[in-house]
């Protein structure tokens, strides 16, 4: 039985999933209704569904983001990308004469998502190529992009009237929210190309050592313009989300301060910022707990703008527990345990 | 935290410094000792630790010189202390941030810290405080925040990525808690300093803020190139474990650096207040882009080791000056500003990687 606990409480995923508990916890008992859901016109309503929701722009951004810390990376562009896929698809689908139809708006996603192929390429090339570090490669398009996004919609908010890309964001289909479908398609692939292939593998072997993968035959080069790409892709679609939901392309304000979240998701579900090890299941789960803390700190009634103090706390908190020395604490207090156990077994 | 990737081979030599200061010069000839001047020249220019400062200079020169013959009133004395005047925080910043660079690591919180300074300066002054009493509440809190980042970095061995988000992420929400909306400032000691114009003579004139932020540079030089603390943050930008193997003291200096970085910003916020005479939560949001974009432009390595609190001042007029371009063209959108940044940021990357690539 201790030994079981023992293993669970060694597990990555122990501290994310008791944080996890604690919120819903706090939620039963502030707000008793919290795990009610409701069908209301076929469609599913209740704070968890809000919380899948809402959270799935976070989350897409997230998966990308694992995978790219996984590499021992980091992508700061995300929030900048995000910010240009919403402009771009918002431009295509006002410029057009029939904002209405599905076809434009088609035409607008997919033309956002191209781009943001472009970007990633980009990101991958500046990293992969010219070893550039990660954080500084990735600056760069943070701040120019922001200025890019601007460009595109000249420095306004573009307001578009789309049914079709307003489904994006606020839709519902077969009941589900079609942003958390999304985010569950996306989580779904991720997951099933990097842990039934060994795709997974070779990227954590870049990030343990990307000149020693090289030499032992892996493409190094190649699976970091792949991560790179594939963080972008995912950065287009959260942006894409964001910008249907309120049906408005903001280039200052559409995902600012997400790549922060997306880290600290990746963060809080176990994975190291040192890469070469990481865990999709964590992040899903780091980002569940940040959009319980936001929707927790709604429902208490804080005032909501004050989350960020919440979210440092969550941090501070799970690194702290995460960290080396408080393992290490951990370790040496079981051990006293054990030995104290020992003493009685020898005694009987 | 991505030290493998991008870890130059120079840095753990004194690089540079051989071709630096010329070959030893014999009694040579005028036309010999021309050639070495030459190479010397050359070799500070392509050195990993004059190199992108050199350029950095030559870089602000040129741009100032080319505003000058574009903009009829443009190369003058005010135009180059407006520079000074507008980014005085800024430069206390960086220089703060080129501290925690030096060591290798990053800090993520100054522009939140500066946006938290001025909301407590505003919203004390509006309770009634004095100057006296606020000023160094301010820069103690944040100096402690600093302290509190620095504990969590080096006995908790969180990433400095993480805590300085943390403490960003801490600020800015307590901005938030202590005001949603902007608070104006009427202190009259306040509004003394934000109107003030010091003369040089010749109609040209610098504020209290300017003369603060000159004062914080001379003292970040001196502790830097004069000071044990700084040759040490120096030596933990080369090898943090070496330091350690040498008995430098690794962990006081790892700490302190991020108590300079939180001092600095909460200085920086309060020359933030000076220059928009008030308090307001979403202010200063990328600033510390900005800062670290200084620091990257003026020549200082990521991964640590090299660089100069010089360099960052450069790397803040450098900044200083496009936006000036970009104002005095009046056609161009503001938001060229974040590309130009951009562009240049990247530039300065790819040229530290040629110069430290060329050394190894």
């Amino acid at each position: 039985m201790s030994a079981l606990f023992a293993r669970m409480v060694a597990s990555r995923l122990f501290w994310p999933i008791v944080m996890l508990l604690v919120l819903f916890a706090v939620n039963l008992i502030a707000f008793p209704g919290f795990f009610s859901i409701t069908v209301r016109d076929g469609h599913l309503f209740g704070s968890l569904i809000d919380i899948l929701r809402n959270g799935a722009p976070t989350l897409i951004i997230a998966v990308g983001m694992t995978l790219v810390i996984a590499t021992r990376g980091i992508d700061l562009s995300v929030g900048a990308i995000a910010a240009i896929s919403g402009a771009v698809a918002c431009a295509i689908i006002l410029g057009s004469p029939n904002p209405g139809s599905i076809s434009t708006v088609a035409v607008a996603i997919a033309v956002a998502i191209l781009m943001s192929l472009v970007f990633g390429v980009w990101n991958g090339f500046l990293v992969a190529v010219l070893g550039i570090q990660p954080i500084i490669a990735t600056l760069i398009l943070m701040t120019a992009g922001r200025g890019v996004a601007m460009l595109i919609t000249e420095g306004q908010i573009l307001t578009v009237n789309s049914p079709p890309f307003k489904a994006l964001g606020s839709g519902f289909w077969l009941g589900l929210p079609v942003a958390t479908i999304i985010a569950a398609v996306l989580f779904a692939f991720a997951a099933l190309i990097t842990r039934r292939t060994a795709l997974g593998m070779l990227i954590e072997s870049v990030g343990i050592n990307p000149e020693a993968s090289r030499q032992a035959g892996v493409r190094a080069r190649g699976l970091l313009f792949t991560v790179y790409t594939f963080c972008a892709v995912c950065a287009a679609i959260a942006g894409l989300i964001l910008t249907a939901n309120t049906a408005a392309a903001d280039a200052n304000n559409t995902g600012l301060f997400i790549e922060l979240d997306a880290i600290l998701a990746v963060v809080i579900g176990g994975t190291s910022l040192a890469g070469g090890r990481y865990s999709l299941a964590g992040t899903l789960v780091g980002a569940l707990v940040i959009q319980t803390l936001v929707t927790t700190v709604y429902t208490v009634g804080i005032p909501p703008i004050a989350t960020m103090v919440f979210k440092a706390a969550v941090v501070t908190v799970v690194c702290l527990l995460q960290s080396p020395t408080t393992n290490a604490a951990l370790a040496s207090f079981r051990r006293s345990l054990a030995i104290r156990a020992g003493k009685g077994a020898a005694a009987s | 935290m991505t030290a493998l990737t991008d870890a130059p081979g120079g840095a753990r030599r004194p690089g540079g410094r051989g071709s630096a200061d010329g070959p030893a010069r014999g009694p040579g000839s005028a036309g010999r000792s021309a050639k070495h001047r030459l190479q010397s020249v050359l070799g500070v220019i392509t050195s990993p630790k004059y190199g992108p400062v050199t350029i950095t200079a030559l870089l602000f020169v040129a741009v100032f010189v080319i505003g000058g013959i574009r903009y009829r009133g443009f190369l003058s004395g005010q135009v180059f202390l407006n520079l000074l005047v507008d980014n005085s925080y800024l430069i206390v910043l960086a220089v703060g941030m080129t501290f925690v660079i030096l060591t290798g690591g990053i800090d993520l919180s100054v522009g939140a810290v500066v946006a938290l300074s001025g909301m407590i300066a505003a919203s004390l002054l509006q309770a009634g405080w004095g100057p006296e009493t606020v000023i160094p509440l301010i820069l103690i809190s944040t100096s402690l925040l600093g302290l509190l980042v620095g504990f969590m970095i080096h006995v908790f061995k969180v990433q400095p990525f993480i805590a300085t988000l943390a403490a960003m992420f801490l600020a800015r929400g307590l901005c938030y808690v202590i005001s949603q909306s902007s608070i104006s400032i009427t202190d009259p000691t306040f509004v003394q300093l934000a109107v003030t114009r010091i003369p040089l003579g010749g109609r040209m004139s610098i504020t209290p803020s300017v003369i603060i932020a000159v004062v914080v540079v001379l003292i970040a030089l001196w502790v830097l190139h004069r000071t044990r603390f700084g040759r040490t943050v120096y030596a933990l930008g080369g090898s943090e474990q070496s330091g350690m193997l040498m008995g430098l003291p690794v962990a006081r200096t790892k700490v302190l650096v991020y108590v300079v970085s939180g001092f600095c910003s909460g200085l920086a916020g309060v020359l933030f207040t000076f220059y928009t005479l008030s308090g307001y939560p979403l202010t200063a949001i990328g600033t510390e882009l900005d800062a670290i974009a200084a620091v990257v432009i003026g020549g200082t390595l990521l991964t640590g080791g090299y660089g100069f609190v010089l360099g960052s001042v450069l790397g803040v007029l450098v900044l200083g000056v496009i936006q000036t371009i970009i104002t005095f063209e009046g056609t161009l959108s503001s938001w060229w500003t974040k590309i130009f940044i951009g562009v240049l940021l990247l530039v300065f990357i790819i040229l530290q990687k040629v110069l430290t690539a060329r050394r190894r």
